[in-house]
């Protein structure tokens, strides 16, 4: 196999606020082949998004700061780059969508303006050819009448309609890598539905590889390949898709399928949750992360980080107590209507 | 039959547009609530489920009459709560309560835990400074909050916290009536659980009816009896949510259920997608709001609106078709 097309190397990245240094990523490490999709899920704050802006340099430097490790695209180190060269591939060949279509268009441009704006950028074309590019652009994206819309403003669109124009505007330029942050969260679920089968056929029509920033399983049955489910700025586990669902590792993987509500269940049984909340980042954490809401934690959890490590052929997990030789039992749900902080 | 505690008749809320023209009378409305009838039975929750824009969360106000409707009645205990004297609705207003959405915006960050709880008894002169402490204090207690909390500001909480502090407060009064605007749309699923489970907890302890409105089909399905399908102003399909769900006749209902995301990455599911989005409320279309997007509309859904048709006893719906 070749090499892949973007790899995450042990990704640190820290926020510095006044004396307190918040570490939001972790030692992130993941790899991306071409035309495959992955998962990235996580409750909020657990360095889903920063890992994904980190990529682009779009977080804001400082507070932020990429404390270790290094980024590769097709062999290069975007860390390395200067900025002209980072614009030259930002909105190129990686691009990305946000997660509130309503914020994220600029209100005083039509939508036109703002496409065209992204192919002048990085194309040598005329404005005219630039138009043409546009509205066929809107027109892949399933907006119809593309020729008049391209002259309206984001405020006279649907939130659904938005999200495609910026997903028009992220695929301008052809990209090998879409970022997708959330993209449907902000939406109903008959135009979330609309949106990732949009992405899905696009996909296959254009052939690149998606990073899915998500906190909705449900999202990532329906579009990824594989699946990074990240905790307190680290990955947890990384596995296909299909190996993750039906053999999850970590605890943690397993308290988050557990608070799914699945069909033919009722309010006579309680939900299962994770009890307490996910650990403060501005402080050092020892130990396994998880370690404070862990059903199974023993005393080496609170002592050593784990790392993570291939058990199974692809299926990676950070447990002490979930290695190719020693494996946990997985105990009942856990029921829990309190608050443990 | 279990006894009815609201009930809601041909309730209507359409909000001016002001006429673009100076000093002109605004001639249109927003029809953002156009007919609407349902009944809550005690100890029930009705779910109310539909796409943003639908109508649900103004109805959701209508029932407690933070706004005032165009038409219609919201009977509550057997006694209208429309044109009723302001005093007298004030102490009905006690036993109808609600959880809003966002639990960061819905705490005012300069008072205290305790201060937000007490509110609802200072307001109403009930009791003294001592037995609103200890009121304060049970409170936190029964949503599962330290009670040492009460000295505390919103900002310290996180937001299934926050979630926790609004529930206390609306049960500050002893309601019997809880209106949940989409209480955890804004929690992560793991928090979102706990939040769930303290609300059927509550319910059971203190006889509690919700109206539990929401977007997500999941946790409608998990919390509610019945619920009410709404599409641009109208319910279009009303029952039990597991007759509903075998047996969808609303051609939205069916798609809305398809939409639901898959359980696991096996499943493998028939989607219905709709053409096009929600049109706007201030033109809706003529004869069945949903007849533009509908796959099996028919001539008459474009000129006559649909009747609601019971179905089965648990199980109506308003459609042409279903007949």
């Amino acid at each position: 196999m070749s090499d892949p097309l973007l790899k995450v190397d042990n990704l640190h990245v820290e926020f510095k606020t006044g004396s307190i240094i918040t570490r939001a990523v972790n030692g992130v490490t993941f790899e991306l082949n071409e035309q495959e999709n992955i998962g990235i899920v996580g409750e909020s704050g657990s360095g889903k998004s920063v890992t994904a802006t980190s990529i682009l340099q779009l977080i804001p430097s400082p507070p932020a700061k990429v404390a270790n490790g290094a980024i590769y695209f097709k062999g290069k180190n975007l860390l390395k780059l200067s900025s002209k060269e980072m614009r030259k591939i930002r909105g190129n060949e990686i691009s990305m969508i946000f997660q509130d279509p309503s914020t994220s268009l600029n209100p005083v441009f039509t939508v036109g303006n703002q496409l065209i704006e992204t192919i002048r950028a990085h194309k040598k074309v005329s404005k005219k050819q630039a138009k043409q590019k546009a509205i066929s652009l809107l027109d892949l994206v399933g907006i119809p009448a593309p020729d008049k819309r391209i002259d309206m403003y984001p405020h006279e669109f649907s939130g659904g309609m938005r999200q495609r124009v910026m997903i028009a505007i992220a695929l301008a330029c052809d990209p090998e890598v879409l970022i997708a942050d959330e993209p449907t969260t902000a939406l109903d679920v008959t135009v979330q539905a609309q949106i990732l089968n949009l992405m899905k056929e696009l996909q296959e029509r254009l052939g690149m590889s998606i990073i899915m920033i998500t906190h909705d399983l449900g999202v990532v049955w329906e579009t990824c390949d594989k699946l990074l489910v990240m905790y307190a700025g680290r990955v947890v586990e990384s596995a296909s898709v299909k190996d993750l669902y039906q053999q999850p590792l970590h605890p943690y993987t397993w308290g988050l399928l557990d608070s799914q509500i699945s069909e033919g269940q009722n309010s006579a049984e309680p939900l299962a949750s994770i009890p307490g909340s996910p650990p403060d980042l501005s402080y050092e954490i020892k130990g396994c992360p998880f370690v404070e809401r862990c059903p199974y934690a023993q005393d080496i959890c609170y002592q050593e980080t784990p790392q993570l490590n291939e058990t199974i052929q692809g299926h990676a997990v950070a447990c002490h107590f979930q290695t190719s030789e020693h494996q946990l039992e997985r105990k009942e749900r856990e029921y829990s209507d309190g608050d443990a902080t | 039959m279990m006894e009815t505690l609201l009930e809601v008749n041909g309730l209507k809320k359409h909000f001016p547009v002001s006429n673009p023209i100076p000093f002109k009378k605004s001639t249109q409305s927003v029809k953002a609530v156009d007919g609407v009838n349902f009944d809550v039975y005690q100890g029930e929750t009705l779910g109310i489920v539909g796409e943003s824009g639908c109508g649900k969360s103004t109805m959701a106000r209508l029932v407690n009459q933070l706004i005032k409707p165009t038409d219609g009645s919201v009977i509550f205990k057997k006694q209208n709560l429309i044109d009723m004297p302001a005093e007298k609705l004030r102490q009905m207003r006690q036993k109808i309560q609600m959880v809003f959405q966002d639990p960061y915006a819905s705490l005012d960050p300069r008072l205290k835990v305790g201060e937000l709880i007490a509110e609802p008894l200072v307001i109403h002169q009930i009791g003294d400074r001592t037995s609103q402490k200890q009121r304060v204090e049970e409170l936190l207690e029964i949503v599962g909050l330290n009670k040492r909390y009460a000295d505390r500001y919103p900002h310290e909480f996180s937001g299934g916290q926050r979630q926790r502090i609004n529930i206390a407060r609306a049960l500050t009064l002893n309601p019997e009536l809880v209106i949940c605007d989409e209480p955890v749309s804004a929690l992560d699923v793991s928090v979102q659980a706990q939040v769930i489970n303290l609300l059927n907890k509550l319910q059971q302890d203190f006889k509690l009816t919700y109206i539990f409105i929401s977007h997500d089909l999941n946790v409608v399905r998990y919390m509610c009896d019945r619920i009410a399908v709404m599409y641009l102003g109208r319910i279009v399909e009303i029952g039990t949510f597991e007759e509903i769900y075998a047996n969808p006749q609303h051609p939205y209902t069916k798609a809305l259920f398809s939409a639901i995301p898959k359980e696991s990455p096996f499943e493998e599911k028939e989607r219905i997608i709709l053409k096009g989005t929600v049109p706007s409320p201030l033109n809706p279309p003529s004869g069945c709001h949903f007849h533009e997007r509908c796959p099996v509309a028919i001539d008459i859904c474009k000129t006559k609106e649909p009747k609601m048709i019971t179905k089965e006893k648990i199980h109506q719906t308003s459609c042409h078709l279903a007949d």
